[in-house]
């Protein structure tokens, strides 16, 4: 970020963030249009499934639209699936503090959509590169392009990935 | 034979030096790998999960109810606030929302933790840079804290008092006018731990121009709490998005301007008499009325009532023995804890625990800013640096 030009203030009411998120779920489906499978509202949440190679380039949008702002990416988490037809979804939650706003953008990967790995957006968000090591690390989906993909919680020498589903919850040889 | 002196280019002779697990000023099971030139660190590697305990993976394997306990271990400098912000996310997720009575009590404890939590940093901050008087003083209170926590859910650290939809018990008889009595003295307290530290030049010294973040790197790096507003970012979730009612409550949110140790503590100092007037207030307007809400099929019924009823015995039996069922969808929700925002991002499939349950832990993220702030310091000032950062093992490796 350029020097000077983070937020500081003043907070804006969460009715204006609920505006600005509906904006943003506009924006990215026009500009995105055959990136975005789905859009998925629950509890005043919002949320947009992306086509995973499009990801980088929707949070860069989001990030810089001087409209939006997503200056912050508050929580990665990745889930895995047994029963599906893609073994893992990642979902980013975005927060613009300027506008008060959140959004939520999901990627799948694995099984019948390619390979286990989605892209990194360590380039967009710096505090993404704990927070993928840290999902990769739990559930084993590979950030591709990840500078420094490894254990974070788990021993360096630990072997699989404790929060895939067909990992036993007593632990592997307990 | 004559002495001869050597001279060592800056920069030509690296030592790394492993600073941790075990030792005194990490604060927990906190490693740093340091790579030091002489006395300035070049770089520093934080190195975690000595105290991980796969708390997301038990979530998964509990009911909603049963994962509770578990929160207490998250920050255990302010179990009960972990609490809160568990139960919330869980009733968003069922929609459900509490009482009034309930809502306020949530918020007295989650400001009475706040205080408990920062008298905990300022006395171990202080101790660290070698002022241990402080220490002394802020025990003191914390150790009536700890009393009240007791009266009101029988334990000290382990609370775990929030339910689904309620509390596990109403406040105990007299519990307001003693709090209330002890804000009053804690006011002239803090006072007193001002005049020990705030314009005395050591602290000054050791703390002021040392650790600095910038508003910009804060953001890029997720960090949040004390820590984000020191660098002089005005964000809080209890004005942003408020939640058990914030909105009704008069206070101010601190903030600094430079990002360095001096104002971590600053805006930590001012944090506690903002907590202080918070409590005041929901005093005040404590409301009366049932502390769980009227929803047989997710909160447990009265014990008397169980023990006489036969429909409320068949409540009791299923909530305890199945849990409640969840609808399936995604939701994320987030409180100002002491430390920062700890939000609790539950994916649900239906049933009666998460599918997938992510902890966001302030003190994981925020760590995550210390390599920023130690490079170029002196090893002195890391340990200044990581006790003005305040982060907590068991939250950051759950």
């Amino acid at each position: 970020m350029r020097e000077g030009s983070a937020f500081r203030g003043p907070m804006r009411p969460a009715s204006h963030g609920a505006e600005v998120t509906k904006r943003a779920v506009e924006a990215v489906s026009a500009r995105f249009g055959a990136a975005v499978r789905e859009r998925i509202s629950f509890r005043g949440e919002e949320s947009l499934l992306l086509d995973g190679a499009r990801l980088v380039d929707v949070c860069t949008f989001l990030r810089d639209d001087p409209e939006l702002r997503f200056d912050v990416l508050t929580d990665v988490m990745a889930a895995h699936f047994l029963d599906r037809d893609y073994d893992y979804e990642v979902a980013y939650l975005l927060s613009s503090y300027p506008n008060n706003a959140v959004l939520r953008l999901l990627v799948r990967a694995g099984g019948r959509m390619g390979p286990g790995s989605v892209p990194t957006v360590s380039g967009v968000w710096g505090t993404a590169d704990w927070q993928e090591r840290e999902e990769w690390d739990k559930v084993g989906v590979l950030f591709a392009g990840h500078p420094n993909l490894k254990r974070i919680l788990m021993p360096e020498d630990w072997e699989g990935h404790p929060l895939r589903r067909d990992y036993p919850m007593e632990g592997i040889g307990a | 034979m004559p002495y001869k002196t050597q001279t060592i280019e800056p920069g030509t002779e690296l030592m790394t030096v492993n600073m941790g697990p075990s030792h005194p000023a990490t604060h927990g099971v906190l490693r740093l790998i340091l790579t030091l030139d002489g006395e300035r660190v070049v770089r520093a590697e934080p190195v975690m999960g000595y105290l991980h305990r796969g708390m997301e993976k038990i979530a998964e394997n509990k009911t909603y109810t049963q994962f509770i306990p578990y929160t207490d271990r998250l920050d255990y400098l302010a179990p009960l606030s972990n609490n809160v912000g568990f139960a919330l996310a869980v009733e968003k997720l069922v929609d459900v929302q509490v009482t009034p009575r309930c809502a306020a009590i949530r918020m007295l404890v989650c400001e009475m933790s706040r205080i408990s939590a920062h008298l905990l940093w300022l006395g171990t901050h202080a101790v660290d840079l070698g002022a241990i008087t402080v220490f002394m003083y802020t025990f003191r209170e914390r150790e009536v804290l700890y009393d009240f926590f007791e009266a009101l859910t029988g334990t000290r650290l382990t609370t775990s008092y929030t339910r689904i939809g309620g509390l596990s018990r109403d406040l105990p008889a007299g519990f307001l006018d003693e709090v209330s009595r002890w804000l009053e003295r804690f006011t002239k307290e803090l006072d007193e731990y001002e005049t020990l530290l705030t314009k005395n030049t050591i602290w000054i010294e050791r703390t002021a121009g040392v650790g600095v973040l910038s508003a910009e790197d804060a953001l890029d790096l997720g960090v949040t709490g004390p820590n984000l507003r020191a660098s002089g970012v005005e964000w809080d979730l209890r004005k942003a998005r408020p939640y058990l009612g914030y909105e009704a409550f008069d206070f101010d949110v601190p903030i600094g301007s430079k990002g360095d140790v001096y104002d971590r503590y600053l805006v930590r100092i001012e944090e506690m008499r903002q907590s202080v007037k918070i409590c005041r207030q929901v005093i005040k307007m404590m409301p009366g009325g049932a502390i769980n809400v009227d929803d047989p099929k997710l909160v447990l019924p009265p014990k008397e009532k169980v023990l006489t009823q036969m429909e409320e015995l068949i409540h009791q039996f299923i909530i305890v023995t199945e849990g409640f069922e969840a609808p399936k969808g995604e939701v994320y929700q987030a409180i100002e804890a002491p430390k920062g925002e700890l939000g609790f991002h539950i994916l649900s499939d239906g049933g009666a625990s998460p599918y997938r349950m992510k902890i966001r832990s302030p003190s994981f993220v925020n760590l995550q800013a210390l390599p920023k702030m130690c490079v170029g310091a002196l090893v002195s000032d890391v340990v200044a640096i990581i006790a003005s950062l305040d982060p907590v093992m068991g939250e950051v490796d759950r």
